[in-house]
């Protein structure tokens, strides 16, 4: 449903993909759960959760890892936006 | 045909595919993991029926109005493939017999996606065919395009419904619910969104799903890691010692005490035929790449996913080794002593999941699992419903009609098989056995496809009548090796050759491909070869050159250029056999 190449010298008229664009669905979905991880890391890790993992506060740093994940995707799609030609 | 993993099914010949659940143990999801489970859903809903919007004509529907960007195509290429006997498998493959598991990615899919990229993708893409199978018709006509298509359709089906079992036992052992449930609700979800959305909505949710795959199974490695105290810890503890510590010459994987035989097995079987056949000519990836956007991004596709395709066993095998370690149940079940809870290896992920993860990042890991489950099955039927419609609907029942009509035969054919598939799923889970004696049939039907293909490309000579024949015959030849075998179909083989096992798979494959090469050559000599006006665009020497470039490739950055990208991937797989030798 879209192009990534810049430079198209056409002249039909285009609309960026927005929301549709995965890649804001993939940044949506992986930046919340990096949201909720991070807070159940901070807020809600018992030490017998924490001793399942020798100490390590899994969630935390996932989640962590997460956003970071998500703001890539969200920064890639705002840079380089993927654009439909508008039909009719 | 193959179940999921690069040559995973052929691989798993005499091995039980993935037993039936146990009720041993539940993983106590909570109110946080069911709420991160639930959000997976409802985006892959929301994606069918956003992509509902961009349909509006069968091509749309099926080949996503060949309109997606490489990177999309190839992700969407991997992940069609990265389902349940991907991820459950390899990683028991990888808590039973170590780094050699390791063969599965870079020998066994690697070098042939590389491949499909460079030499086969100008072919398909160039042509304008739909599908395979079309592929088949054009250059042989209808003989090798039935015994193609039918035997790719009925594969499916039954690949679906496997995949199905599957992620209805896995959510009747997470989560508790009967199974016909579970079998129910997981059909539904599958079939809402390409019922609605088509390819596209499979495609985009197979790169989402490769996403939060990745996301739940790379915290569950590092957590693992840091449990069993790093790859020193891993070196230090695995057993036995160094045997599965290195990948060559494997022969615990292969079952092939001699280790010439066993390396000469490895690159031959499952390097050459047994991955060539499935990577290059298998519809349900195959056609993935075929939705991209231009040729070089068709090209780039299968190039794209084969540097994911990589790095992904670092977070199936490693896991697996490590449950191999830490995991009571599996500690047990690998030294032979001790209670092992009636775990089987392919619950070393599953059993990880239990030990290691919090509540939260649980349910990260179940809608990944769950995620990887469904890719398989929409993959599969994405795949068939295109096969059904074009190839047997349209050319064999109803041609001429309106192309709104082949749509509809589409949405209809996805839903039968649905219904089919919830069908198998029941069938699996009463009779175990048969099922993977029959996945070991249709894997028969594969082995051969890549000898006629490539014949067929480079040898405009090559007839009608020798496509048909050799498929037959190379098939005829797998079978015949498999009972020969001692293992490969249970009781029936009869063990007049001394191989079991995956040695048993890497023989019966390589039989196909040397039968079918040989009937093919001779019955082209005594037959008469198609006039070379309708084979342009089919075999190399017949295709203008320039069209199998595309017109803009010179004008591309380097990182954009298939040859590139694939002299560079191919680069790393090598470094990477190296370091793990």
């Amino acid at each position: 449903m879209s192009t990534d190449h810049d430079g198209t010298t056409d002249t039909t008229p285009k609309k960026r993909a927005g929301l549709f664009d995965i890649r804001f669905v993939i940044a949506g979905l992986i930046g919340v759960y990096g949201v909720i991880l991070v807070l159940l890391g901070i807020f809600n890790a018992s030490d017998e959760e924490l001793a399942r993992g020798d100490g390590l506060n899994i969630n935390l740093w996932a989640g962590l890892g997460m956003l970071v994940g998500a703001a890539v995707f969200a920064v890639w799609a705002r840079l380089r936006p993927v654009v439909v030609p508008v039909e009719d | 045909m193959e179940p999921a993993g690069g040559s995973c099914l052929l691989g798993k010949w005499g091995h039980p595919v993935l037993q039936a659940a146990n009720d041993t143990f539940r993983l106590n999801a909570d109110f946080f993991d069911y709420t991160i489970i639930a959000l997976y859903f409802a985006v892959v809903l929301g994606i069918g029926v956003l992509a509902k919007r961009q349909v509006s004509s069968s091509i749309d529907f099926f080949m996503s109005g060949r309109s997606l960007p490489a990177w999309v195509t190839g992700l969407a290429f991997i992940s069609a493939n990265l389902g349940a006997v991907e991820i459950m498998g390899m990683s028991a493959n990888g808590a039973e017999f170590g780094v050699a598991t390791f063969h599965y990615f870079w020998i066994g899919a690697v070098p042939a996606m590389l491949f499909l990229g460079i030499v086969m993708m100008p072919f398909y893409y160039g042509s304008g065919v739909r599908s395979v199978p079309e592929f088949m018709r054009r250059r042989f006509g209808t003989g090798a395009h039935l015994v193609n298509a039918l035997s790719f359709s009925v594969a499916q089906l039954l690949i679906a419904g496997i995949n199905l079992y599957l992620l209805a036992t896995i959510v009747n052992r997470l989560l508790g619910w009967p199974l016909w449930v579970s079998l129910i609700v997981a059909a539904v979800v599958v079939l809402s969104y390409i019922t609605l959305g088509g390819l596209s909505a499979a495609i985009y949710n197979e790169v989402l799903q490769f996403f939060v795959i990745v996301a739940a199974l790379t915290p569950l490695t590092i957590v693992a890691l840091h449990k069993v105290g790093g790859w020193e810890g891993i070196k230090d503890k695995v057993q036995p010692g160094p045997e599965q510590l290195s990948s060559w010459p494997g022969t615990d994987l292969t079952g092939i005490s001699d280790p010439l035989w066993s390396t000469i097995g490895i690159v031959f079987g499952l390097g050459f035929v047994l991955s060539f056949g499935y990577w290059t000519t298998n519809f349900v990836e195959v056609q993935r790449a075929m939705a991209s956007e231009s040729l070089s991004s068709a090209r780039r596709a299968p190039i794209i996913g084969a540097f994911p395709k990589m790095f992904i066993p670092f977070i199936v095998i490693i896991p697996g080794m490590a449950a191999a370690i830490i995991i009571p149940e599996i500690t047990n079940l690998k030294s032979g002593e001790g209670d092992t809870g009636g775990a089987t290896y392919n619950d070393a992920i599953l059993l990880l999941m239990r030990d290691l993860l919090p509540n939260g990042m649980l349910g990260v890991a179940i809608a990944g699992l769950l995620a990887s489950f469904m890719a398989g099955m929409a993959a599969n039927i994405s795949a068939f419903n295109t096969v059904f419609s074009y190839d047997l609907w349209q050319q064999y029942v109803k041609k001429d009609k309106p192309d709104a009509y082949y749509t509809f035969v589409g949405r209809i054919a996805t839903v039968a098989a649905t219904v089919i598939a919830i069908g198998t799923a029941w069938f699996a889970s009463n009779y175990d056995n048969l099922m993977n004696y029959l996945q070991t049939l249709f894997g028969f039907f594969n082995a051969p496809l890549f000898a006629t293909f490539i014949l067929g490309m480079f040898w405009k000579r090559m007839t009608a009548t020798a496509g048909w024949t050799g498929l037959v015959s190379g098939t005829a030849a797998a079978v015949a090796v498999a009972f020969l075998s001692e293992d490969a179909f249970g009781s029936a083989s009869t063990g007049l050759i001394g191989l079991s096992g995956q040695g048993a798979s890497f023989a019966a494959a390589g039989a196909a491909f040397v039968v079918d090469i040989a009937v093919s050559v001779v019955v082209t000599l005594f037959t008469r070869p198609r006039d070379e006006k309708d084979l342009k665009g089919l075999v190399y020497s017949l295709t203008p050159k320039e069209s199998l470039v595309d017109p803009d490739a010179k004008a591309l950055p380097w990182y954009q250029s298939p040859t590139t990208l694939a002299g560079i991937g191919l680069v790393i797989v090598i470094v990477l056999n190296l370091l793990f030798r």
